[in-house]
């Protein structure tokens, strides 16, 4: 038994226990309700073995949900432990945690996936292509990032937790200080989902670079598409930074090299450097493909073209470039001087302007638009002053000086949340609502869904604005209590408030979708929005190879050209289709880099040389493999369309 | 004959033995670090640069520009990274 208790929680609680029983009963039920709905082949046919784009999409869009859940309920026990002064509802341990997991979930395990949702379902059917440039590399980017999230999903009942917070500062994370295996599992997850990310980012690149339907010039690329592009290339150079980062940082905790220690040579603050050399892009790759999908909502819901393209895109290309060098003010108060803190703050407060272009190019496009406030409109029009609030006291801590005040206080917190929710969590909900039509073929209830958004809007600036204050009056982030005498209780008191209401709206969420799934009409064709970009010319729910004949391009709105400017956007005849053939390795080697990880956390090494071997086996096997793809026959496709389309054809 | 022999490759194939044997020499000569690190250095952008060019056909397909943009775009962030690091790491830290 002694082998088994490296697997012990070190700090176990009440709550975690019945966490266990709750995933065992869980796991326990999905497997009987699969064997008794006879689901076993429908899931690995259709699901798990899938190359195609469209169901990638829809799979990261339910992990992104799941994971929005999982770190909503950390979020509401951190409020509800910040409630009151002296609150003893969790103890420091385990709020250090609770905060990690929120912040690692969030960003990693739901705002990633989020985008790549959206990134994977709509940007080849805006581009008209049948599918991404490396589907099976698609497939295996998505399990590498689902198995990276339940790694560090289970680490809380199998090993602990990891405590070191999201940005897992070393020397802090070193084995010294933080004893259990919670930091390995930490480094291991985002190891493989950022493997997965990265795959990700050269496949989107390719795709938008080579597949582009004819006609369609780089500045004929819809706005979504542009920012995903913008974005992938921003993966694509960040990400290899976290690689190295989290490859020296496993090399300390298990290996006992020295890179982030404090003696024998090591750079205790190299760690904090490297992590925001990635982070601040990551926060750009975040933002900008919501960017996008506001660019899509503001002009099609204003009934015009997007005010000022070239100088959207141009702001995006400057943003790209810019993002990477602002990331020293993560760190201002770390020890560099004022010369270096004043260059990052300089190359900070730039970032603003092509932010600020942006924003005046929304509001140009609404300017004497024909404005239909539908939910996704709504959620557009609410970012666009809360995500203000955020960017203006950005622009104050940018301001290196004056951040020793603001430093690692509570006004950080309500800054980066009040960037974050209104900038990623609005357009990836606007985003749901916008191509939910798209993607099940009817829409979501509009009344609940504006409910929904006003809630959760009006909850955010409850939970956050009273942080700018308390943050102000010197309440640190990440204590786990304070005394009655600091004077903070009433300002948490109303954050807790608002994240009750933000429970309450995202519980609303689902309740628009079950309700719509049971009342919505499903007749709703497959341009409901009468929208402007090439993803509504295709079907409701969208055909599996996409288009049936290959669209023909001649300015960024194709399908506007084609209902009101006489646009021929199919001139081609129907030609047999080659689709790529589905595939279980991606699946088969997710679950071994699971395996993998989760070797490397507990320092087995027998498992881990074996699961080692079995990654190459996998990718030997897809170099000496021989898969042609497939063609779908002109007849097949014929009535597939004429099935789905009725009488339009 | 000249249009059979790859004397592109050849030549590549000739500097870049020059180049390692430039980089191994400082292992046999006693030199001072920065002098060291400088001949390393160059020889390895150089050596870098060439088989991009030379081994891995950077400019000789159609997407020449996307290529050499990508390059640039890459070598501007490693560069703004690296000296941005030791700015704040060494040079600007008190």
């Amino acid at each position: 038994m002694e082998y088994f208790e490296r697997f012990a929680i070190p700090h176990p609680s009440q709550a975690i226990y019945a966490s266990m029983v709750a995933i065992g009963l869980t796991v326990i039920a999905i497997i009987v309700g699969l064997t008794y709905f006879k689901k076993w082949g429908y899931l690995w046919r259709e699901w798990l073995t899938t190359v195609d784009h469209k169901r990638i999409g829809i799979m990261y869009l339910i992990s992104a949900l799941l994971m929005l859940f999982r770190g909503g309920a950390d979020a509401i026990m951190m409020r509800a432990q910040m409630a009151v002064p002296d609150n003893t509802l969790l103890d420091a341990q385990h709020y250090n945690e609770i905060f990690t997991t929120h912040g690692t979930v969030m960003i990693i395990f739901m705002a990633m996936p989020f985008i790549m949702a959206f990134m994977n379902y709509i940007v080849p059917l805006q581009i008209g292509a049948r599918d991404v440039a490396f589907p099976r590399l698609n497939a295996l980017s998505f399990w590498l990032f689902f198995m990276g999230a339940m790694l560090l999903n289970i680490s809380f009942v199998i090993g602990g937790s990891p405590d070191a917070g999201w940005t897992n500062y070393f020397p802090l994370a070193n084995n010294e200080f933080s004893q259990s295996v919670g930091t390995n599992y930490y480094l291991f997850a985002l190891q493989i989902s950022g493997l997965g990310t990265l795959i990700t980012g050269i496949n989107m690149i390719v795709t938008i670079l080579k597949m582009r339907a004819p006609g369609m010039t780089l500045m004929k690329m819809p706005m979504f598409t542009w920012s995903s592009l913008v974005a992938n290339v921003i993966i694509v150079f960040a990400f290899p930074v976290l690689t190295v980062a989290l490859t020296m940082g496993t090399f300390d905790r298990l290996f006992a090299t020295n890179f982030f220690t404090t003696s024998d040579g090591g750079m205790d603050m190299l760690w904090a450097n490297f992590f925001w050399v990635w982070g601040h892009p990551e926060v750009y790759i975040l933002i900008l493909p919501a960017f996008g999908i506001y660019s899509e909502i503001i002009s099609t819901f204003s009934g015009r073209n997007l005010y000022g393209y070239k100088s959207m895109v141009g702001s995006m290309v400057i943003i790209s470039f810019l993002s990477f060098l602002v990331w020293t003010h993560h760190f201002f108060t770390m020890g560099q001087g004022a010369l270096t803190n004043s260059i990052f703050s300089i190359t900070t407060m730039a970032i603003a302007v092509p932010t600020g272009v942006k924003i005046f190019n929304w509001l140009f496009t609404l300017w004497k638009g024909k404005i239909v406030f539908t939910t996704p409109m709504l959620y557009s029009m609410l970012f666009i002053p809360t995500f203000t609030i955020g960017g203006v006291t950005g622009v104050m801590l940018g301001m290196s000086a004056a951040d020793y005040q603001y430093h690692n206080t509570m006004f950080l917190v309500a800054h980066f949340h009040m960037v974050i929710i209104p900038g990623v969590v609005f357009a990836m909900l606007a985003g749901l609502h916008y191509y939910w039509p798209k993607m099940f073929g009817f829409m979501l209830n509009e009344k609940i869904g504006k409910w929904t958004a006003w809630i959760i809007a009006i909850s955010t600036l409850l939970a956050f604005m009273p942080m700018f204050v308390s943050g102000l009056d010197g309440q640190a982030r990440r204590m786990y209590t304070y005394s009655a005498s600091t004077g903070f209780g009433l300002w948490n008191m109303i954050s807790f408030i608002g994240a009750i209401g933000l429970t309450i709206g995202f519980i609303l969420l689902v309740y628009n979708v079950i309700y719509s799934i049971r009342y919505s009409p499903r007749n709703v064709g497959s341009d409901p929005w009468d929208a402007r970009t090439l993803e509504w010319a295709t079907p409701s729910p969208v055909p599996y190879y996409n288009f049936a004949k290959v669209p023909h391009v001649i300015s960024t709105e194709a399908l506007w050209d084609a209902k009101y400017h006489q646009h021929e956007l199919f001139p081609e005849p129907y030609e047999k289709i080659h689709m790529p053939n589905n595939s279980g390795v991606p699946f088969l080697l997710g679950c071994i880099f699971f395996a993998w990880g989760f070797s490397f956390v507990f320092g087995m090494w027998i498992p881990t040389i074996l699961t080692t071997i079995g990654i190459f086996i996998c990718m030997a096997h897809r170099s000496l493999e021989k898969d042609p793809g497939h063609y779908v026959p002109v007849e097949k496709v014929k009535t597939t369309e004429s099935k789905l389309r009725g009488s339009q054809l | 004959m000249s249009d059979l022999f790859p004397m592109k490759q050849v030549m590549g194939f000739g500097v870049s033995i020059i180049l390692t044997i430039i980089a191994a020499c400082v292992y046999f000569f006693n030199l001072s670090f920065p002098i060291t690190m400088t001949i390393l250095l160059v020889t390895a952008f150089i050596q870098a640069g060439l088989q991009l060019v030379v081994f891995m056909h950077a400019g000789e397909t159609n997407d020449k520009p996307a290529i050499y943009t990508n390059i640039y775009y890459g070598l501007i962030i490693a560069l703004v990274t690296i000296f941005g690091t030791l700015l704040c790491m060494i040079w600007g830290y008190i």
